[in-house]
């Protein structure tokens, strides 16, 4: 019993670590639709955006490795999704309000769309940089196999980062608008995150059974 | 061993130079590539033949894969319909004072204009620095007083002139090839950008395409911000040119009228205006329930496939 939770609790991880692999390149690739209005599509307006990504993702990986060491529980795994979540509303509803305010302030559009990058994408990607660390934590359970876990988890992330690539820009922008599937994304990260949140709870529960049956 | 590695590589590369420097695909049909250079953007590749030098941004043969091109023995006389196409709009405005034309290719639409009316003032709009640097040294263009290129995205340019309250009687779209389409300046918020950069009787021309879902979706677009527009599409050409003004649209026959005495200033350019005029429509040919492009969705390379 206490084996098949203790899967299915594996399973839950690698998911939820797909979904964020999924969303971090989804809205990357989407940066570059929302910055090309005020920035244009030149390659600088690429640069920032990458530039912002691979930094946020940096400290959240930092952060989130840092996190593991106290109580690593299911459901602090969960709030990160559900604050990545509310993180991307800014971008959702003041987007545009912030690039116009940069666009009149800062001429160079280099400055312009590195400075909007970390204004609308910094923070939401730190958070969900700290959910492959943090996974690994949750999934391993023998240094010895620590290996072999975090390969597993980045295989199941980037597989995912790859896939949002790929439906991003082949389809969900040939059938929604840009805020109809960031609207999206963040619910689909709310609710991952009470999925996991409320797991640890009935994680918890049947652990103390088992515990008690013993 | 290990020269034999050494000359196998040597081999391979210079194998790889020759066929760079002297490419088959154009050797077959008698042309001649006198520059290739690698932009951030694109390739850029000028070639040339016994009767004409072009620009091209791709080395396949397929068509339309010449940005510009011109006569050796009379460069003035224009050698694309689209250039002929985007002229013909003259018979709904004329004389524009100030001119943006947005992307430079091998300059042919800035020489015309600024021939048939010196006295205005020409800007352009190009993204790649080497798109500028190959029209200098291969295609004459050069910049003056009154000829200036603003090097940068068009989207930005535009957003900054309509702060600066710039105006232009003319803009000219022609930032668009096969290969790829710059999506953000295709949507309903840069033409409203547009227009509020056009004098009152200002006009916007574009050359865009004349096929594909892209074709409903643009047109949709433009009727939305402009009301009616002036569609002229050529038999044997992929090209289309919309016509977007400020003003209402003349009828025909006032275009008619008008059309004598614009026949006499663009034969020089190799064109008679008289074979375009006929093509000006202000028919709704499209299929208006396609969605039209706007910041949010935009996917201009999509629909075109």
């Amino acid at each position: 019993m206490a084996e098949s939770i203790a899967s299915l609790n594996n399973l839950l991880v690698l998911s939820l670590a797909f979904v964020s692999g999924f969303i971090i390149m989804a809205i990357e690739l989407l940066g570059g639709r929302i910055l090309a209005p005020y920035f244009g599509s030149s390659i600088f307006v690429w640069g920032s955006i990458i530039t912002v990504f691979m930094l946020s993702l940096s400290l959240g990986y930092l952060f989130g490795g840092r996190l593991s060491l106290r109580d690593p529980s299911l459901k602090q795994h969960g709030t990160f999704f559900v604050v990545a979540a509310f993180l991307l509303l800014p971008l959702i509803l003041f987007g545009n309000q912030i690039m116009e305010t940069l666009f009149l302030i800062i001429e160079d559009p280099r400055y312009g769309s590195l400075i909007v990058s970390m204004l609308l994408f910094f923070l939401p990607t730190v958070v969900l940089g700290m959910v492959a660390p943090y996974s690994v934590r949750l999934l391993v359970m023998d240094s010895t196999r620590s290996g072999h876990v975090a390969g597993t988890l980045y295989f199941v992330s980037t597989l995912g980062s790859a896939l949002g690539t790929l439906a991003t820009s082949f389809y969900l922008v040939l059938w929604f608008e840009v805020n109809q599937i960031l609207i999206t994304m963040s619910l689909v990260l709310f609710l991952a995150g009470i999925l996991a949140i409320t797991s640890n709870r009935t994680f918890s529960s049947h652990a103390a059974n088992a515990e008690l049956s013993q | 061993m290990k020269s034999s590695i050494s000359v196998f590589v040597i081999l391979c590369l210079t194998g790889t130079f020759s066929l760079l420097s002297a490419n088959p695909v154009f050797a077959q049909i008698g042309i001649r590539e006198i520059h290739q250079e690698r932009s951030l953007y694109r390739n850029i590749i000028v070639t040339e033949d016994s009767s004409r030098r072009c620009l091209r941004f791709t080395i396949t043969r397929r068509t339309g894969q010449n940005q510009s091109c011109r006569f050796l023995d009379n460069p003035q006389r224009l050698v694309f319909p689209y250039a002929k196409m985007t002229l013909s709009s003259l018979l709904v405005q004329d004389n524009p004072e100030r001119i943006l034309i947005i992307g430079l290719g091998g300059g042919t639409l800035p020489a015309v204009y600024s021939t048939l009316f010196p006295q205005a003032e020409i800007i352009i709009s190009e993204i790649d620095e080497a798109v500028l640097r190959v029209a200098e040294n291969f295609f004459d263009f050069e910049q003056s007083a009154s000829i200036k290129v603003d090097v940068g995205d068009a989207r930005v340019y535009v957003k900054r002139a309509g702060l600066r309250n710039e105006k232009f009687d003319l803009v000219i779209l022609d930032a668009f090839n096969g290969e790829y389409i710059p999506e953000h300046l295709m949507t309903e918020e840069f033409l409203e950008e547009i227009r509020v950069l056009l004098s009152d009787d200002g006009m916007l021309v574009s050359n865009t395409f004349s096929s594909s879902r892209l074709y409903d979706a643009e047109s949709q677009t433009y009727y939305n911000v402009f009301g009616e527009i002036f569609n002229l599409r050529m038999p044997n050409t992929g090209n289309r040119i919309i016509i977007a003004s400020m003003q209402d649209l003349p009828p025909a026959d006032t275009l008619t009228m008008r059309a004598p005495a614009l026949q006499q200033r663009l034969l020089a350019f190799g064109m008679d205006v008289m074979d375009y005029l006929p093509n000006m429509s202000t028919a709704i040919d499209w299929n208006t329930s396609e969605r039209p492009l706007t910041d949010q969705y935009s996917p201009a390379n999509l629909l075109n496939n």
